[in-house]
Parts: C-alpha cells; sequence; structure tokens
C-alpha cells in the first residue's frame, strides 16, 4: 500500500538542518502542511530496531530496494562515522605506467578491506584506469540519480603544457581518485550500490562494462526522467536557497582560485629577483676583506628564502588549488541535481494537476516522483551537511598547510647568520 | 677624536620646509630649506641647557660647502650628500623632490653628513664649516673669498692623468679599483632591491583580495561564516603590513646609498694622488729635458734632434755670448725646477701619508658602519617573517573556528 499523494513541504528559508524530515509529516488529504517532526522518528537507535513504518501507521514503501536501506542508513548517518563503525576501506595508490601497442596510459591499485556481507573476500587488490573511474561515476549517477556523487577530477587537461605523465600531475590526480573513492564508501547508499562493488572486486571490469550495457533497467535501478516539457510552478524556499548558495558559492571559490594563482604568480616573479639579489652580495663579499663573511651569509639566507618559497608555491599548487576545483566541480554536479529534482517536482505537478482534473482517485506515477523527491530532500540535507564538514576540516587542512609553508619559510629567515 | 666637534656640540637638522624666493636669475622657485640648529653640550653637564642655536639652509649651499671640503682637503675622503634626485625607486616610492618622504629622508641624511663633518679629526676643525653652523648671513661670500675655486683641478686634466702617468702607487692604483667595483656592486645592489621591493609589496597587496572575498563568502556561510570573517580581517591586515615594513628598509638602502657615494669620495682621492703624481712626472721630465739642453749648449754636442740644431744649422750657429746668456738662464730655470721637484716630492710623499691615514680611518668605519646595517637589515626581516607568523598564526585559529 502506497501513502496517499502528499503535499509538498514548503517551509520557508530555514537552515537546512531544521527542515523536519519529509516523512515525518503527518498524512493529512489536504494540501496544507504540518511540519512537526515526530521525534521518535528523529531518534535513530529505535526506528533500526522496530518495523520500518511511519509513526502514523503508514508503513514505507519498500517497492524500490534502495528506500528501505536508505531510511536505515540515512538514520544511521545522524552518527559521528567512527573508525570503529566503519566496515569497508578503499585506497588508492602506486601509480604505473603501461605502454601498450595503441596507446600509453596509467593504472592505480586499488585496494578494499572490508568486513559487509555484500563482499565475498575480506581483502581487495584491483588495478583501474581513469576509464574505468569515469564510467563508475556514471553508472552511479544512472542509477542514484537523486543522490550527489563526488566530482573526479578532469578528464583533460586543459592547459595543454602540463605533462601527462608527470609525477606531479600523476600524484595530484591519484589523491582526487584516492578522495572520490573514500567520499563513495562514505556514502550510506552509494557504497552499496552494485556497480560500486563490482568495481572494487572485479578482475576483468571491461567484461562486465559489456555486460551492463545489455541489461534492461531493472525497477529502481534507473528511473528515467524526462527532461524538458515540464515546467516548473514554484521552487520551494530552500531549493531556491541552496540553488543560491551554490552559484554564490562557486562564484566565491572561482574568485579565491583566481587569487591564489595571482599570489603564486607574483611569489614566483618575486623568486625570481630574489635569486638576483642573493648572488650580489657574495659579489659584494668577494671585493670586501673583513665584510665578507657577514655578505656571504646574508647571500646564502637569501639563497635559503628562495628555496622555501619555492616549496610554499609548489605546495600551494599542488593541493591547495585542487581541492578549490574539486568544490567548483562538486558545486556543479550539486545544481545538476536541483535540476532534475526541479524536473521531478514539476512533472508531480503537472500529474497532478491532471488527476485533479480528471478526478482520479488512482493513486499513480506521482507517488512515485513524490517518493523519489522525498529522498533528494533527504539526502540533499544530509550531503549538504556533510559538505559543510568536511568543508571545514578541509579548510583547516589547507590552511595549515599554508601555514606550515609559511613557517617553514619563517625558519629560515631565521637563520640568518650575520655576526 | 677626543677634540672633533661632534663631543663639544650638538647638531641637528630638524626640521625642513618649503620655501619660494627668487633665485640669481631672479626667477621665482619653490625649495626646500633644512633648520640647522647646534647647541654646545658642555653647559648641559652643569645641569644648565645651553641656548640652542639655529639658522636655515637649503641643499645647494650644503653642496657649497662639501665642494669646499673636497678642494681645501684634497687627501681626505669626504663624507658624501644624500642623493640630489630620488633614484632607485621603486614603484610606490616617488621619485618627487617636494615628495614629504623624499624631503624627510633627505632631512636625515643631511644632518648625518654634518654629523660626519663634525665627527672627522681634521674636517671639524674648520673654519668655514664652523661658520656654515653658525654664521647664517655672509657665509657664501666667505666662501667665495677663500678662492678656492681656483683650486679647483680640471676634470680633463685629471682623466689626463690617468692615461698618463707612468709609475702609479699601486696602493692608490687598487683602491681606485676597488672603489669602481664597490660602486658597481652596490648600485647593481640597490637596483635589485627596488624590484625585490616592489614584487613582495605585489604579493603581500594581493592577499588583501582574500580579505574581501573571505568577507563576501562568509556572507552566505553558516558555521562557517565568522571563522572566515575574521580570517579575512587577517588577510587585510598582513596585506596593509608591507607599507611599514618596506619603509623600514629604505632606511636601510639609504645607508648603502652612503656608501656608495663615499665610493665617489674615495675615488677622488686617488684621482688626486694620479695628477700629484703626474705632475710630479711632468717636472722631472721637464727637468731632465732642461739639463740635457744645457749640457748640449756646454758641449755643442747635438746628441738628440732638437729644433735649435736644425735652427743652428740653417742659420749658423751663435755666438759664444748668445750662448751663455742662454746657458745662464737654463741653470736659473734648472735650479728653480729641482726645487719645485723637491717641494712637489714632498707634498707628494705627505699627501700620500695623510691621505692613506685616512683612508684606513675611512675603512674601519665602513666596516664597521655596513656591518651594523647588515646586522639591522637581518633583524627587519626577522621582524618581518614573525609578523608573517603571527597573521598566520591568527588566520589559522580562526579557520580551526569554522
Amino acid at each position: 500500500a502506497a501513502s496517499a499523494p502528499k503535499p509538498l513541504p514548503s517551509s520557508g528559508p530555514k537552515s537546512l538542518r531544521e527542515m523536519p524530515h519529509p516523512l515525518a509529516t503527518s498524512s493529512s488529504e489536504e494540501m496544507g502542511p504540518a511540519l512537526t517532526p515526530s521525534p521518535d522518528l528523529l531518534l535513530p537507535r529505535s526506528i533500526a530496531d522496530k518495523d520500518l513504518s511511519l509513526p502514523n501507521g503508514t508503513p514505507v514503501d519498500t517497492s524500490s530496494p534502495a528506500s528501505s536501506s536508505s531510511l536505515l542508513n540515512r538514520l544511521q548517518l545522524d552518527d559521528d562515522l567512527d573508525v570503529e563503525t566503519r566496515d569497508l576501506f578503499v585506497t588508492v595508490d602506486d601509480p604505473k605506467k603501461h605502454v601498450c601497442t595503441m596507446e600509453t596510459y596509467i593504472t592505480y591499485r586499488v585496494t578494499t578491506k572490508t568486513t559487509r556481507a555484500e563482499f565475498d573476500l575480506p581483502e581487495y587488490s584491483v588495478r583501474r584506469r581513469y576509464q574505468d573511474f569515469d564510467w563508475l561515476k556514471n553508472k552511479l549517477e544512472e542509477s542514484q540519480p537523486t543522490h550527489l556523487i563526488p566530482p573526479l577530477p578532469e578528464k583533460f587537461v586543459v592547459k595543454g603544457v602540463v605533462d601527462r605523465f608527470s609525477e606531479e600531475f600523476v600524484e595530484t590526480r591519484r589523491k582526487a581518485l584516492d578522495k572520490f573513492l573514500k567520499r563513495i564508501t562514505d556514502h550510506p547508499v552509494l557504497s552499496f550500490n552494485e556497480h560500486f562493488n563490482v568495481f572494487l572486486t572485479a578482475k576483468d571490469l571491461n567484461a562486465y562494462k559489456k555486460q551492463g550495457m545489455a541489461l534492461l533497467s531493472k525497477m529502481g535501478e534507473s528511473v528515467k526522467y524526462v527532461t524538458g516539457g515540464y515546467k516548473l510552478r514554484s521552487r520551494p524556499l530552500e531549493f531556491a536557497a541552496i540553488g543560491d548558495y551554490l552559484d554564490t558559492f562557486s562564484l566565491k571559490l572561482g574568485t579565491i582560485d583566481r587569487i591564489a594563482q595571482r599570489i603564486i604568480k607574483e611569489q614566483l616573479e618575486y623568486l625570481v629577483e630574489l635569486r638576483e639579489y642573493g648572488p650580489v652580495y657574495s659579489t659584494w663579499g668577494g671585493l670586501e676583506v673583513e665584510l665578507s663573511e657577514p655578505l656571504e651569509g646574508v647571500s646564502a639566507c637569501i639563497g635559503n628564502c628562495c628555496t622555501a618559497l619555492e616549496e610554499l608555491s609548489e605546495d600551494m599548487t599542488e593541493d591547495f588549488l585542487p581541492v578549490l576545483r574539486e568544490y567548483i566541480l562538486y558545486a556543479e554536479s550539486m545544481k545538476n541535481v536541483l535540476k532534475k529534482r526541479d524536473q521531478v517536482q514539476a512533472e508531480y505537478e503537472a500529474k497532478l494537476e491532471a488527476v485533479a482534473l480528471k478526478r482520479e482517485d488512482r493513486p499513480k506515477v506521482p507517488t512515485d516522483v513524490e517518493k523519489c523527491q522525498d529522498r533528494v530532500e533527504c539526502f540533499n540535507a544530509d550531503l549538504k551537511a556533510d559538505m559543510e564538514r568536511w568543508q571545514n576540516n578541509k579548510r583547516q587542512d589547507f590552511r595549515q598547510l599554508l601555514m606550515g609553508m609559511a613557517d617553514k619559510n619563517i625558519q629560515y629567515y631565521e637563520k640568518v647568520c650575520v655576526t | 677624536m677626543e677634540d672633533c666637534l661632534a663631543k663639544k656640540m650638538e647638531i641637528t637638522v630638524s626640521e625642513a620646509e618649503k620655501r619660494t624666493g627668487r633665485n640669481a636669475m631672479n626667477i621665482q622657485e619653490t625649495y626646500t630649506a633644512y633648520l640647522i640648529e647646534t647647541r654646545a653640550v658642555e653647559s648641559q653637564i652643569e645641569g644648565q641647557c645651553a641656548p640652542v642655536e639655529s639658522l636655515w639652509r637649503r641643499y645647494s649651499e650644503f653642496e657649497l660647502l662639501r665642494n669646499y671640503l673636497s678642494v681645501t682637503y684634497p687627501h681626505i675622503v669626504v663624507p658624501p650628500l644624500p642623493e640630489k634626485r630620488a633614484d632607485f625607486v621603486w614603484h610606490k616610492l616617488s621619485a618627487d623632490n617636494m615628495d614629504p618622504d623624499f624631503v624627510e629622508r633627505r632631512r636625515i641624511g643631511l644632518e648625518n653628513f654634518l654629523l660626519r663633518v663634525a665627527s672627522h679629526p681634521v674636517l671639524c676643525q674648520d673654519k668655514i664649516f664652523y661658520a656654515f653652523l653658525m654664521k647664517e648671513g655672509g657665509w657664501k661670500e666667505m666662501v667665495n673669498e677663500t678662492g678656492f675655486q681656483l683650486k679647483a683641478d680640471s676634470r680633463l686634466k685629471a682623466l689626463n692623468a690617468t692615461f698618463r702617468v707612468k709609475n702609479p702607487d699601486k696602493r692608490f692604483t687598487e683602491l681606485k679599483h676597488y672603489s669602481d667595483e664597490l660602486q658597481s656592486v652596490i648600485s647593481h645592489l640597490l637596483r635589485v632591491r627596488a624590484r625585490v621591493a616592489d614584487r613582495l609589496y605585489g604579493v603581500y597587496k594581493v592577499h588583501g583580495n582574500y580579505g574581501r572575498v573571505f568577507s563576501e563568502w562568509s556572507a552566505i556561510e553558516k558555521e562557517m561564516g565568522d571563522g572566515l570573517q575574521s580570517a579575512g580581517h587577517h588577510m587585510d591586515v598582513y596585506a596593509a603590513s608591507i607599507d611599514d615594513i618596506l619603509e623600514e628598509e629604505e632606511h636601510y638602502a639609504d645607508q648603502l646609498k652612503e656608501y656608495l657615494f663615499y665610493a665617489e669620495a674615495l675615488r677622488a682621492v686617488c684621482r688626486k694622488h694620479e695628477l700629484m703624481q703626474y705632475d710630479l712626472e711632468m717636472a722631472a721630465q721637464d727637468l731632465t729635458s732642461k739639463k740635457q739642453q744645457c749640457e748640449e749648449l756646454a758641449t755643442g754636442t747635438v746628441r738628440t734632434f732638437s729644433l735649435k740644431g736644425m735652427t743652428s744649422k740653417l742659420f749658423g750657429q751663435e755666438t759664444p755670448e748668445q750662448r751663455e746668456a742662454k746657458i745662464k738662464v737654463l741653470e736659473e730655470q734648472i735650479r728653480e725646477g729641482e726645487e719645485q721637484l723637491k717641494s712637489k716630492n714632498l707634498e707628494g710623499r705627505d699627501f700620500v701619508k695623510s691621505a692613506w691615514a685616512d683612508i684606513e680611518r675611512f675603512k674601519e668605519q665602513k666596516n664597521h658602519d655596513l656591518k651594523e646595517a647588515l646586522i639591522s637589515y637581518a633583524v627587519m626581516q626577522i621582524s618581518m617573517c614573525k609578523k608573517g607568523i603571527q597573521v598566520w598564526t591568527n588566520a589559522k585559529e580562526c579557520f580551526s573556528k569554522m
């Protein structure tokens, strides 16, 4: 039995954390929302042990396999993920170059350790190339369209000057791929996705890929959304707010990216001058007798400063900038999900209208649609909260990095040896 | 050093003022006048404050004083004046002579000049210098009356000497070489430093943009907002700090500049020596040739080609009386020449002795001053870095609270 079509909660510009769990709205036949969350539902443990049913008695729609586990996991997510409760660990490392007749490419080793039942073995080690990651991402987007899929590093190197096989490039990419998989691992729904499972475990991924193309879509596996043709009546304020936020967010990150690049550029130009500056002191030292030692000292210190500055710029380029870009990509994909959500809502509204016009009582597709939408809202809220936390920690890491570098720079300065 | 003026008297250039007046060509001009204040030190020991004497001088009068000193004491390395025009500027600094920062740095430079002269064992005793400090009116006339300009060696003569000297003193040649190199290395250093300062300025200022972006970003964030906002503030502080840092560095640059100009003074002493040496050699050469002439006339032999020989061949020999007269004249000249040569030699030796003494004094002063300058430069850098650490540590704290 499916629950009756429920109205959309349009609660106004509240913080997403405050937004009541959509499944908690009391079922009423009218379109008026009643938004008090049932206290029971917000206690993760209690629900996990009971029947999966809403407090108002309506059983949860288990027609799509993803939704029940999703509910469970969604509630479990409220706990911070400690290492002890985690049961899946994935790492990307050990890049290797492969030279074939047709092409040259890099593969990475993907190591998995797990206690989950879905996996046959507790440990796996496979080799994957970028193409495989890209495939995984596409599959996830297809099969879990309501979720935010983490971003992949860019496929093509835009600048053209960067060497695809240079150590720095490969390392930067490896880190990004590692992060991609870790994010999926941390995700309560995505980590159980069967494509993900295959990605981690299959010896021959290509065979599976070919197989997958021929399969018909199972229910819940790929919910197709009609793009276009439906116009959105009114976007609930919180989603509009998210959209606006993401726009401004990307803008600001873009600006920071530009500023950081400018700083690096200025630092490099400064470095050029410094490199000329140091040796002049040496030359002078050669002229003098008593002063030659201190002058050489100054020259050496300037040399040290150059080295430290170089390191600083390198670290900024390698660690700081890629993460900025990653988040910009993330924001992009989030916006896409929002668009899809809009589409879903539009479809739902249209169908609702059609139902109202025809005065039919049958619950139809809109129910599914609505369910999906609910999920979107759920996960969106979660992921956004997650993202905030991630951002928080990431920024801390970066700043610490940046500062650590500044510190090193400074320590070198302090080694100035003038008698 | 115990007798030098600096110990007996406090000298400061305390103020600078813009003035307008009519110059020698009766054209209206704007210039800056500097207030020189002096006060005798001794009475202060007794617990009383001696009265402060003061007068105003402009830069051109300082120049006149220095020219006088350079000509009158050619064996002394005369302290240099601060630069007439702003050189080695990095883009933020104004190259305008009327710019208040430039005027201020010049004021300090002029004070430094006076103190250096006053602490010099020889120069401080000069009456013209004393009058410069004490006598406002009529000082210029006093200087001109000394007629020092006549003693000044022409540039051309000096250049000539450089190329023609046969036996230059090795020490002076080395010194001249050193002063050339010093000049070149310090100017190179100052040029690069100006560029370095420019670039550093750029790096710091761009960080200010972070301040703005963080502020804008914090507006859309919830938990992260406060942290971002305060971090942004620290970025602004960082960006602003560069102005003070670079101003301090200008002081270091000025210290280097003083020695850049000192190198010029050093070279002047070497040039003077070359000139004297050249003079000496010319005088000796002249004497030799006269002696030779005398001998030829006396013995009647013509050893070398001479116009006399030619004319006597062409027009016939002269009478014995004529020859006698000529020999007498030559002998007189030779005696004079020998006297002159003796005194020139003496002069030369004295010059070398006193010049070398002053050069040694200068070397010590230079080593001491430059060492101090380098140390204070290092201290400046360290403090700059400490400030950097402070700012970033604060920023880090803000971020950790996000």
